[in-house]
């Protein structure tokens, strides 16, 4: 996938496969330490031991845990090319946590791409789910929850037209002013 | 630049919605977008932009729906258009580019495009 936007997009699908109701979606760019780190967490049914130990095999992925599919296998090679990893912690019945890693300036990471897209793509799945996402860029965070955001509406659905023009425009913005040009 | 989103904007849109809303979603059009692995490998989320973005262009108020994987791989992304009265049209390998046609046609004019169209559902 050619933007890390597309992987998220793909957990926080596994997340809403799994049954989730809540979600947090992590983003920390850390300059200094050249590292990002993409984390999403969810309170959906999660995954036994085993099947944690063999997610990331694209090989093993069976009917029972084609909630998992090909998508974390593509992440940890993406990951794995940009200096980093991938670690899946899950317990059945308590959630799923996926944290990917890659070296910031990896000359092989792919741009972050698309993010108010892709949360508009799970905003837009008319399941009830809340997602935080949280993004940092060196100190600085933007934060979106759309538990608040519902709170606010009051009964307008997040799918509404104009709610959803809004969100993705805050969302643009909201990222567009973390950004600072990499030295 | 534009006008900075805040939540003020967000109060004065539930407002207004709040108004005209069981009657949008009563009547409504709906399109909907296949987002599974597959879909977004092929593309999906791009289009789902395309169609939110023609919409928005043109003022056309449909409900945008994204689901996971219904098995016809092949075809991502694939595209539901579903009106009132209407059978449910399934387009296949939909690109962004394709995406201002669909609705010309399709939802304004009320001709499905049947070179793309891969499937027809009958009327709930």
């Amino acid at each position: 996938m050619r933007e890390l936007a597309l992987h998220v997009l793909d957990l926080l699908q596994n997340a809403l496969e799994a049954g989730a109701t809540h979600i947090t979606l992590t983003i920390t760019e850390d300059l200094a330490g050249d590292r990002m780190t993409i984390r999403v967490g969810d309170n959906g049914r999660g995954m036994s031991p085993d099947l944690v130990a063999r997610v990331l095999d694209p090989f093993v992925t069976t009917r029972e845990t084609r909630h998992v599919g090909l998508g974390l296998p593509l992440l940890a090679a993406a990951a794995e090319r940009a200096g980093g990893h991938v670690e899946v912690e899950s317990e059945l019945g308590r959630g799923t946590t996926v944290t990917a890693t890659f070296r910031l300036r990896h000359w092989d990471r792919a741009p972050l791409g698309d993010m108010p897209s892709t949360l508009m793509a799970v905003l837009l799945s008319g399941r009830a789910v809340d997602l935080v996402y949280e993004h940092t860029v060196d100190g600085r965070t933007f934060r979106l929850d759309t538990a608040e955001v519902r709170r606010e509406l009051a009964g307008v659905p997040l799918a509404h037209p104009s709610v959803r023009t809004w969100l993705q425009e805050y969302v643009a913005e909201g990222i567009s002013g973390l950004q600072r040009p990499i030295d | 630049m534009p006008k900075v989103k805040s939540i003020e904007d967000l109060r004065k849109i539930r407002d207004e919605a709040q108004q005209a809303l069981k009657v949008r979603l009563e009547t409504g059009t709906r399109i909907i977008i296949g987002m599974g692995t597959c879909g977004i490998a092929a593309g999906a989320r791009d289009v789902m932009r395309a169609v939110l973005e023609e919409l928005d262009k043109r003022h056309i108020e449909a409900h945008v729906e994204t689901v996971g994987c219904i098995g016809m791989c092949v075809q991502e992304p694939l595209v539901d258009i579903e009106q009132a009265g209407q059978p449910r049209v399934t387009y296949g390998k939909v690109r962004p580019d394709m995406v201002p046609r669909l609705i010309e046609e399709h939802l304004v004019n009320g001709r499905v495009v049947e070179e793309w169209a891969v499937g027809r559902l009958p009327t709930q």
